[in-house]
């Protein structure tokens, strides 16, 4: 085992001041982990329809009680946020946006339209009869 | 060409390694790449998917079989997992390298992230491949 080499690191979070596109990268960040264990409900959701109408039950069980439409509504959530918030990091990735009232716009886009189009989506699957 | 032992050519670096261009990863930008293209194509898939959740919604087991087991349904599901859990397996693999400072506990996390994601993939391509030959 070699020694480890002590290199100056770079200054952590508390040293910079609080910013949208700060919180945004973190929310970014915490959307996608969620996303990765909410594949969990995705394939639960289509190994029971495989199965039959018995497991199926369950997965309908879960989704017409309250804790359930809960997640559910938190993983619509997060997808749709981690979305708009991945377009706006390609929007950067082409190299554009990066003046401060166009990145703090971009986010602020993010942000509504995640929540906003959550919302609308929930109000279509309602109408469908989704919420029976 | 710079001079044998100039400082441009006094590199660790071998030249082998050099012409690969892909560092201590071993694996170059590649995961920058894939990260991209399958978050591009999960962009493209996300409309047609919510499409294919909202017809299932309300409907019982024998109906959301039907849906699922057709083919445009399988095929457009099928490319969105593949996308989805490549993207996420990707993606956590890079939190993992941002949190995890332990070289032992890193690695373990990053084949237990390997094994989740696979078996999510797998799970769902078994559920939706079966749910299409109707068997």
């Amino acid at each position: 085992m070699t020694a480890r080499i002590e290199r100056p690191l770079s200054p952590h979070l508390q040293a910079y001041r609080f910013t949208l596109t700060m919180a945004m990268s973190i929310i970014h960040r915490i959307t996608g982990i969620a996303l990765y264990f909410g594949t969990l409900l995705l394939v639960w959701w289509l190994i029971a329809a495989s199965s039959g109408p018995g497991a199926y039950s369950y997965v309908q069980a879960f989704t017409s009680s309250f804790i359930g439409r809960l997640i559910v509504l938190g993983y619509t959530w997060a997808l749709l946020h981690h979305l708009l918030s991945g377009i706006r990091h390609f929007i950067w990735d082409l190299g554009y946006g990066f003046k401060p009232n166009e990145r703090e716009t971009l986010t602020w886009v993010a942000l509504i339209g995640g929540i906003l189009l959550t919302v609308l989506l929930w109000i279509a699957a309602y109408a469908i009869g989704g919420g029976r | 060409m710079s001079a044998p032992n100039s400082p441009a050519t006094r590199s660790m670096r071998t030249p082998l390694g050099r012409v690969r261009y892909l560092g201590a990863s071993h694996s170059g930008t590649s995961d920058f790449w894939l990260q991209r293209i399958t978050a591009v194509a999960s962009v493209l898939l996300i409309l047609p998917v919510v499409v294919v959740v909202m017809m299932l919604l309300g409907r019982n087991q024998a109906g959301a079989a039907q849906i699922l087991g057709s083919p445009f349904v399988a095929i457009i599901l099928l490319l969105f997992i593949i996308a989805m859990v490549w993207h996420m397996k990707i993606g956590m693999q890079v939190v993992i390298e941002d949190y995890v400072h332990g070289e032992k506990v890193k690695l373990m996390a990053i084949m237990a992230n390997n094994f989740f994601s696979f078996a999510v993939a797998l799970a769902s391509i078994y559920a939706i491949l079966k749910l299409s030959s109707g068997v």
